[in-house]
């Protein structure tokens, strides 16, 4: 049963992004819409706040996936099924490949988007510590133009970025990567299940950790990145990532558990990648 | 709105919001999907939209327009896999049986049981165990694959 009086609710349909990106203006406060996978659990459970939506599902020129001058675009509406599918995403970030395929379920997949899982903002995404490891940027674009943010730096906080209210997300960019890519999702079963520990990483000169599920926003360990880097032991590296996140207790999981796991996929990570 | 229900053109009337699975089951009088958790969870409510399953709870009227879609209505109890859910013991109270059928028969052909454990993650039955699902949708595979839902579409 849907709990919220869908009659309260009004829908946006732009035909444009350009249109689309006039509505968020004009219209404030919007609330965009992609896959609705979870937004309309949301929706299920009664606890939407916002009373008017828009929908971009039919957008298709944010769906492309594309390389240009070896810098792999990724639309912000290209769902986990098509990412799967791209050969050119195979290629480039085999790590995404895994962490789509780790997503929900199949059903999910084919709706879910990767633009929804970045601003959506938990930090449980998984392909959030992708994107970090892969040093990505994001494409913002609002009526007054585009402007590109460092992965790294567009969360501000718990379920917080630093995107206006009149920006949309439309692309991923993800720069070529040198160095074997690893994923690793920690959950209750392999489908369906939402991250208790999230890593992804890339074995580089200076290789790069991103957690998620351990902090308030997804995370690097530059630290812990530092000393692998520099040839300190696994077991300093380990006790080092401890002083680098900040796992909370919550239904899920335990702090001390993720601890633990976080250690354990560290020196995984660096046994499997050698 | 207008779009092709299991084969047949329709323009059907609903608020843009309203739920596939709501809009199927009222608009449409098409009972045979089935609500279970309500979000996205079970896969009890699964269709096929432009041959892909969806969790039909997660999906806005609006985003069906134009597109195709098939309940298990449209199989008209001639499937495969219906016949092997019977004959193999894959259905028991039947809730998730609608859902579970349509995801199976998205499946690529040629697919190890392993392939299709995966493929199911997202139906969930607590009747069954699983081993007559897996066993039926063997059977349903191993026959004539002649008789396919319809032809697949992206998105």
């Amino acid at each position: 049963m849907m709990r919220t009086a869908i009659s309260s609710l009004e829908l946006l349909q732009p035909r444009s992004v350009t249109e689309a990106l006039r509505l968020l203006r004009e219209r404030a406060p919007v609330l965009p819409m992609a896959g609705c996978t979870d937004l309309y659990v949301s929706a299920n459970l009664g606890t939407l706040a916002e009373r008017r939506l828009l929908s971009l599902w039919h957008l298709d020129p944010l769906r492309r996936i594309e390389l240009r001058a070896g810098v792999l675009s990724i639309g912000a509406l290209a769902t986990y099924a098509e990412i799967i599918r791209s050969p050119l995403a195979r290629t480039h970030i085999p790590m995404l490949v895994a962490a789509s395929r780790e997503i929900g379920s199949v059903q999910v997949q084919n709706r879910g988007t990767i633009g929804g899982n970045i601003v959506n903002a938990s930090p449980a995404g998984d392909t959030l510590p992708v994107l970090a490891a892969a040093d990505a940027t994001l494409v913002l674009r609002s009526l007054d133009g585009s402007r590109r943010v460092p992965f790294g730096r567009f969360y501000s906080g718990y379920r917080k970025t630093v995107m206006r209210p009149d920006e949309l997300l439309v692309a991923v960019e993800i720069p070529p990567i040198e160095g074997r890519q690893w994923f690793r999702k920690v959950g209750t079963r392999a489908a369906q299940a939402i991250s208790k520990v999230v890593m992804a990483a890339v074995r580089a000169p200076r290789p790069r950790i991103a957690l998620g599920s351990v902090a308030p926003t997804v995370v690097r360990v530059p630290k812990t990145e530092e000393a692998l880097s520099a040839g300190c032991p696994i077991e300093e590296a380990q006790a080092l990532l401890q002083s680098e996140i900040a796992p909370i207790d919550d239904l899920r999981s335990t702090s001390a558990y993720r601890r633990r796991v976080v250690a354990n996929l560290l020196a995984r990570f660096w046994e499997q990648t050698a | 709105m207008r779009f092709t229900l299991n084969g047949r053109a329709v323009d059907i009337r609903a608020h843009p919001l309203k739920r596939l699975l709501d809009v199927l089951r009222e608009e449409c009088g098409l009972t045979g999907t089935k609500e279970g958790c309500g979000e996205g969870e079970c896969g009890a409510c699964t269709v096929l939209l432009n041959g892909e399953p969806v969790n039909s709870c997660l999906v806005p009227f609006a985003h069906v327009r134009g597109a195709k879609v098939v309940t298990v209505e449209g199989l008209k109890g001639r499937h495969p896999l219906q016949q092997a859910f019977v004959t193999e013991g894959g259905s028991q109270c039947g809730i998730c049986t609608p859902g579970m059928i349509l995801a199976a028969s998205a499946l690529p052909e040629g697919v190890t049981r392993g392939e299709v454990r995966a493929g199911l993650a997202g139906n969930l039955c607590r009747c069954t165990g699983y081993s007559g699902i897996y066993r039926a949708i063997e059977k349903a595979r191993s026959q004539a694959t002649s008789h396919r839902p319809q032809a697949t579409g992206r998105r």
